[in-house]
C-alpha cells in the first residue's frame, strides 16, 4: 500500500474543500472497497478523508411520504429499518443478498452507490485496463469474460457495476444528494448518476472532484411486489452473474432494473411497457443493441428465465 | 510413536512451513510495492479499547486494524488469512457489530470498543460459544475458529435484534434462529476444514440456551 496523510472531516463541505484541495485525495467511509484497491494499489490516494464522524447515519421521513437515507447509513442498518422492510422490500432484499454480515456493518450507502467493478483485468495490475489506466487497452475484450457486460459497453470497457443495492436504487427512481467544496447542494437521480463507459471508462459517475454523496432519497412507497432474484454462483455472499429488482403488480404490469449485465443498473422503461406481454419480449426489448460475447451471452437467457419465475410469482 | 507433544511440535512445524511457503509466493509482489514506494511512512496516534483495555497507539496510517491488534498490541488471536475480506479469518466486534479487521484502518477507530476473541473468554473461563464449539468440534486445525466464534456471538445478538437475512422469509416479521439462518448468516467466514455442520450444532446449543 502507498503512504497516505489522514484527516477526520467536521463538517461535509469541508470534507470536499480538503479533497479539492490536495491533488490525489479521497473520502474513506466504510473503506471496505477502497482498501481492498489500495492494497492492490489499483488504488493509490496520497491523502484519505475520513467522513464517518459526520453526522449522516440517519433515516429519515420527507415531507412527501419518502426516505432521506443518510450517506453513512450502513448497510446492515438500512436493510432491517421497519420503514424499508414495510415500503421498499426491494431494497432490504437487495442489500441482504450482497456481500457478507462483516462487510454490511461497515458498508455505507454512499460507499456502495461508489463501488469499483469486479472485472478481474480491472484488479490485475500487470494487465492493461482502460479504466485503471486510460489508454492502455482492455484486457476483457477477448479475455475471460463470463461475468462481464453485454449491454451499455464500449469498445474501451466491459466492466459491470457489481452492486445490488444499486440495482434496487434505479427500480426505487432514487434520488443521490451532494454537496461540494462551496456547500452547493444537488440532487442527481440515480439514472444519471452511474455513467455509461463510451471512451472514458475511468469515469463511472456524474460527480465533480470533491463532491460529496450526503444522502439517498426515496419517493413514496411503490405497492405490489416486491421482489430482487439474484443468480449467482454460489448461494451466498458473492456477485451478481444477473438480478432483477422489480416491483410487480398482480396483472403483470411494474418496473423491473436487472444487475450484473451492465456497466450501471440497466432499466428500460419502454422495455417495462412490455412486460403484460411475458418474459422473452420484455427481456427482448431491455437487451435491444446488447452485444454479448461468447462467455457471457447465457445472461440474456438467464435473465430471461429469471424475469419469468419473477412475473409468475407476482400472478400467483 | 509420537506422543501428544510430539504430534503438537509436528503440527506447529507444519503451519510453520506453510506460512512460509504463501510468504514466499507472495514475495515478488511485496519487494515490488516496497521498491516503488518511495514516500515515507505517515505516523499518526490513535486511541481505542481492546478488551476493556485503553491502548494509545503511533502507528503508520496504512496499518489495519487487524495489523495493529496483532502486531503492536501482541494479540494474535484473531487471524490473518486472506487480507481482503473474503474469508472472515480476522472477524472482530467493534462497537457491538462484526467486522473484517482487514478492511479497516487502525486510525479510523479512534475511541472505539473492540472486542477480539481473547476478549470473549480465557482457558479455565471460556465464554458459551467458546465451550460449545469446544464441545461440538467447530473446528480442525484452528486457523478460522476465532473468527468463526466472533461471528457466531455476533450472528446470534443480530438475529435477537431482528436483524433480517437473505433467506428470512418474511421481511416485516423477525427472524427465528434455523440452520438455514446460520448457514447464510455466517457465509462470510470460510473454514477450508469444512467444520461447518459441527459449527452450525454449536451455534444451535448456545442459541438454545439463550433463548
Amino acid at each position: 500500500m502507498k503512504s497516505f496523510t489522514y484527516e477526520r472531516a467536521t463538517s461535509p463541505a469541508e470534507a470536499a474543500a480538503s479533497v479539492m484541495r490536495v491533488p490525489g485525495a479521497k473520502f474513506i467511509a466504510g473503506g471496505t472497497n477502497l482498501l481492498d484497491l489500495m492494497k492492490l494499489q489499483v488504488e493509490t490516494p496520497t491523502h484519505l478523508v475520513d467522513v464517518n464522524g459526520l453526522d449522516l447515519d440517519t433515516i429519515e421521513p420527507t415531507e412527501d411520504g419518502g426516505l432521506r437515507i443518510g450517506a453513512l447509513v450502513r448497510n446492515t442498518d438500512l436493510a432491517a429499518d421497519l420503514r424499508v422492510r414495510r415500503g421498499y422490500g426491494v431494497l432490504s432484499r437487495a442489500l441482504l443478498s450482497g456481500a457478507s454480515g462483516q462487510l454490511r456493518n461497515k458498508a455505507t450507502t454512499a460507499g456502495n452507490l461508489l463501488q469499483r467493478t469486479r472485472c478481474p483485468y480491472f484488479y490485475d495490475t500487470a494487465q492493461p485496463c482502460n479504466k485503471r489506466q486510460p489508454g492502455s487497452g482492455c484486457s476483457a475484450i477477448g479475455g475471460i469474460s463470463r461475468q462481464l457486460s453485454v449491454v451499455g459497453a464500449s469498445e474501451a470497457c466491459i466492466a459491470t457495476h457489481p452492486g445490488d443495492m444499486a440495482v434496487a436504487m434505479r427500480v426505487l427512481d432514487a434520488n443521490v444528494e451532494t454537496v461540494n467544496d462551496k456547500g452547493d447542494t444537488r440532487r442527481i437521480p440515480i439514472a444519471e448518476f452511474h455513467r455509461l463507459p463510451g471512451g472514458t471508462p475511468q469515469i463511472e459517475t456524474s460527480l465533480q472532484p470533491g463532491e460529496l454523496i450526503t444522502a439517498v432519497t426515496l419517493p413514496k412507497p411503490v405497492a405490489g411486489m416486491h421482489v430482487y432474484r439474484k443468480v449467482r454462483d454460489r448461494a451466498s455472499y458473492a456477485f451478481a452473474l444477473i438480478s432483477i429488482a422489480g416491483i410487480v403488480q398482480r396483472d403483470g404490469t411494474g418496473r423491473i432494473a436487472v444487475g450484473g449485465v451492465a456497466p450501471k443498473p440497466w432499466r428500460d422503461e419502454a422495455a417495462e411497457a412490455e412486460l403484460p406481454k411475458g418474459a422473452k419480449i420484455a427481456t427482448e426489448r431491455l437487451f435491444a443493441g446488447a452485444k454479448p460475447t461468447h462467455d457471457n451471452a447465457y445472461k440474456l437467457k438467464l435473465t430471461e428465465r429469471a424475469l419469468g419465475a419473477v412475473l409468475s410469482e407476482a400472478r400467483a | 510413536m509420537y506422543g501428544s507433544e510430539d504430534l503438537e511440535l509436528n503440527r506447529r512445524h507444519l503451519m510453520a512451513g506453510a506460512s512460509a511457503c504463501a510468504v514466499a509466493t507472495a514475495c515478488p509482489s511485496t519487494a515490488w510495492a516496497a521498491a516503488e514506494n518511495k514516500s515515507d511512512p505517515v505516523m499518526s496516534k490513535v486511541s481505542f479499547t481492546v478488551n476493556g483495555m485503553a491502548h494509545e497507539v503511533d502507528i503508520d496510517t496504512r496499518t489495519t486494524l487487524l495489523d495493529a491488534v496483532r502486531e503492536h498490541l501482541h494479540l494474535t488471536g484473531a487471524k490473518k488469512g486472506c487480507d481482503h475480506g473474503q474469508c472472515g479469518a480476522c472477524t472482530m466486534i467493534v462497537d457491538g457489530r462484526r467486522i473484517n479487521s482487514c478492511l479497516t484502518l487502525a486510525v479510523m477507530h479512534h475511541g472505539d470498543a473492540i472486542t477480539t476473541i481473547e476478549g470473549l473468554g480465557k482457558p479455565g473461563d471460556l465464554h458459551p460459544m467458546q465451550a460449545a464449539f469446544v464441545k461440538h468440534d467447530g473446528y480442525q486445525c484452528g486457523f478460522c475458529t476465532p473468527g468463526q466464534i466472533c461471528s457466531g456471538v455476533a450472528v446470534l445478538d443480530e438475529i435477537k435484534a431482528g436483524i433480517p437475512s437473505h433467506v428470512t422469509v418474511d421481511l416485516t416479521a423477525n427472524a427465528v434462529i434455523t440452520t438455514d439462518e446460520i448457514r447464510e448468516r455466517m457465509s462470510g467466514n470460510i473454514c477450508r476444514c469444512g467444520a461447518y455442520s459441527n459449527i452450525i450444532d454449536a451455534m444451535t446449543e448456545v442459541a438454545g440456551r439463550q433463548a
